[in-house]
């Protein structure tokens, strides 16, 4: 099975990127077709209906996040989350340079099925083009009459603001994107209230992914029976999967949930690259688990990966060639962790830093056997004790690198250098 | 005052849209830093003014995003990713080669002022043109060592960057019919020659196109043989 289209199927098309560009594909009938078919209360029952679930990592279904909203509190928000920082994940980036229209009309619909009148994009602050594409977007369709007052004669009113981050991947956890949009510092809030009840500016609000939204005109125009029936029974719909490592032809490709991943790699990315073995790879971005060759044949689907000890997360797939230290690896993923922990709470200050030195001591050979061993101590004092899941996170690879390939972090205990790489040396020379 | 009356209208602007005057932080960060290079106390002082909240509310902020400099940088910002994904495919090769062309280390700025450059495991969104940097804002995929020569060599004379001015003020459309065509699955399809036009503030969005390769050029891949000793983190490392 090739990749099956659904928010990618016009990518490439003339001036897609422009107003009239999307209008000739189709673009904003989903949007017209919202006002005409349903009422805000029809519209959630029929995302409810299409099973689907968000993209941003965690899963959640978004019929069910919509219908947390207090009845009669207003105003209420919705958020873009397009802080995309997640190690190995570039889908987000790519839905908005392509067609950022797309993204619009669906904020734009989800804003009328929650009643809100304001919207925010929030988008990190490495991607000023695409900040500066959005902009540009939002006036068009503003220009164009379906951002502002009485939008298409329906009667509902939105603005939408574009909000640039400034280099912080906590700002993508949505307690932590609230308190950036209020303009102070981006550290998660305690949960509960959910924002869904109290979150922006102390209001009713919604946080969903990019990928989230750009489904929503597709949803309103098939109709959420037809979006559930592709994909699997938990995992509805399609995904776009930013694949990259050791693969002939790394980017992204959107799959229809259930492909097993071994099609994703062979058909898909080429296959590993230079003729060389899988050793393992990383579904869902910087924060999942390692899997192994042993799991290629598993589906692409959120439940069947999660079973396996690993998750879809936010879509990524680093694939990685018999040739990679999984030490190396872990090492710069523990490091990226330490360098992005907001500082609020002690288990992932603190967890994260002893993690980085040692791991910086093992990869280099310098730590002893008994340092090792202290890896699952720091590990089992940060998971599950931190104050949000990004000190969780910082020690899921890790572990599970440990886990699988024992020998190999036991190899670099006092030899002085990273054995792997000498071994890949002599094995490319 | 010390911030430009640009700058000033441009952040009352933001103020004015969203619905608490306190979300503009960022945004009016972001003008100081376009119109001065750095965020100072002084213009933090302005801000706090304009947006009636405190200065020290503003230095709070300021000094938790990785992005606004307390300090002056060189002329053009470049940032390597050493996360996995570059790592993968040779991201240390692009860092030893820019500590030895630039003659500085991660985080300082070249004896001519041209650029300050850094390596960071912040992963930029990038992964599947990896090795990936920024240069003033703008991605540079599939680097090369030559490439990067190319890449730099071509902005060394350059005056300024071009950062976008303007707080939501509608940027310009989203580069040619032909770049677009070269760029495929979010990825550069091919490598190519480096800029040969600084980009400029009014072309903004086409200069990103600009410097989007379309010739092919020898492969960027670069085996593990030729991994050097990983370094620690950049910016902002504990
Ligand atoms: C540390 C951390 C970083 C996150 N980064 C992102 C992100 O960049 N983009 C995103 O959509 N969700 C991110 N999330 C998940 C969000 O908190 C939230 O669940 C998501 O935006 C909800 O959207 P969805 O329901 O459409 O998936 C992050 C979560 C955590 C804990
Ligand atoms: S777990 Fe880390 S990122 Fe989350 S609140 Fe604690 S210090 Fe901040
Ligand atoms: S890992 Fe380098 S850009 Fe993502």
């Amino acid at each position: 099975m090739a990749e099956y289209k659904l928010l990618t199927k016009d990518f490439g098309a003339d001036a897609l990127q422009t107003l009239r560009g999307y209008e000739k594909v189709g673009g904003y009938q989903g949007l017209r077709e919202a006002f005409k078919k349903f009422t805000p209360e029809t519209l959630v029952a029929e995302v409810k209906t299409s099973n689907i679930r968000g993209r941003g990592g965690a899963g959640f279904p978004t019929g069910m996040k919509w219908s947390f909203l207090p009845k009669d509190v207003f105003p209420r928000y919705l958020c873009c989350n397009a802080d995309e920082s997640e190690p190995g994940c570039f889908k987000d980036r790519y839905l908005i340079d392509e067609s950022p229209h797309q993204l619009i009309e669906g904020l734009l619909i989800a804003s009328y099925a929650l009643q809100v009148n304001t919207s925010f994009i929030y988008i990190r602050g490495e991607y000023h083009d695409q900040r500066l594409l959005l902009e540009r977007a939002v006036e068009e369709a503003r220009a164009g009459g379906y951002i502002g007052r009485n939008i298409l004669g329906s009667g509902f009113d939105c603005e939408v603001i574009v909000h640039g981050g400034a280099g912080a991947y906590i700002c993508g956890e949505e307690t932590a994107l609230i308190e950036s949009l209020e303009g102070l510092r981006g550290q998660p809030r305690l949960k509960p209230p959910f924002p869904a009840v109290k979150g922006l500016y102390g209001q009713p609000t919604v946080v969903n992914n990019v990928e989230t939204l750009c489904n929503l005109p597709h949803i309103v125009l098939r109709g959420g029976e037809w979006f559930k029936a592709l994909g699997t029974e938990k995992s509805a719909g399609t995904r776009v999967f930013c694949c990259s490592g050791h693969i002939d032809r790394p980017g992204n490709y959107e799959m229809q949930l259930g492909t097993p991943i071994r099609e994703l790699l062979d058909e898909e990315c080429g296959g590993i690259w230079q003729g060389r073995t899988l050793k393992a790879f990383q579904p869902g971005g910087g924060s999942m688990q390692v899997l192994l060759p042993q799991h290629l044949d598993l589906p692409l689907d959120m439940n069947a990966v999660q079973e396996a000890g690993s998750s879809l997360g936010a879509g990524a797939m680093i694939f990685m060639d018999e040739t990679t230290c999984l030490v190396d690896v872990s090492m710069r993923l523990v490091d990226f962790y330490r360098h992005e922990s907001c500082g609020k709470c002690v288990p992932c200050r603190e967890g994260t830093y002893f993690e980085s030195e040692l791991m910086h001591r093992l990869e280099s050979g310098h730590a002893t056997r008994a340092e090792l061993a202290s890896l699952t101590d720091i590990c089992s004092n940060m998971d599950g004790r931190c104050f949000c899941p990004l000190g969780d996170t910082a020690t899921w690879f890790v572990m599970s690198a440990y886990k699988y390939f024992r020998d190999e972090f036991e190899a670099h205990c006092g030899a002085g250098r990273c054995p792997v790489r000498a071994q890949a040396t002599a094995l490319v020379a | 005052m010390t911030l430009q009356a640009e700058t000033r209208s441009a952040i009352e602007r933001a103020r004015d849209r969203y619905p608490r005057a306190r979300s503009a932080i960022l945004p009016a960060l972001w003008a100081v830093q376009h119109e001065q290079g750095l965020i100072t106390p002084d213009a933090m002082t302005e801000i706090a003014g304009i947006l009636q909240v405190t200065p020290s509310d503003v230095e709070a902020v300021s000094t938790f995003y990785s992005m606004y400099f307390q300090r002056p940088h060189g002329r053009h910002e470049v940032i390597v990713c050493i996360n996995v994904s570059c790592a993968l495919r040779g991201a240390e090769e692009i860092v030893d080669h820019l500590e030895r062309s630039l003659a500085c280390a991660s985080g300082e700025t070249t004896a001519d002022g041209a650029f300050t450059w850094s390596s960071t495991v912040e992963c930029l969104g990038g992964c599947g043109g990896a090795p990936t940097m920024q240069v003033d804002h703008h991605f540079q995929e599939n680097l090369t060592p030559e490439r990067v020569d190319q890449i730099l060599g071509a902005l060394r004379s350059t005056p300024t960057p071009h950062e976008e001015a303007n707080v939501q003020s509608g940027g310009v459309a989203g580069g040619s019919a032909d770049a677009q065509k070269a760029r495929r699955r979010g990825v550069p399809a091919t490598t190519g020659p480096a800029p040969t036009e600084p980009p400029n503030a009014a072309s903004e969005a086409e200069s990103t196109e600009a410097t989007t390769p379309k010739e092919p050029a020898p492969s960027a891949t670069t085996g593990p043989g030729t991994k050097k000793r990983p370094r620690r983190p950049g910016k902002g490392a504990q």
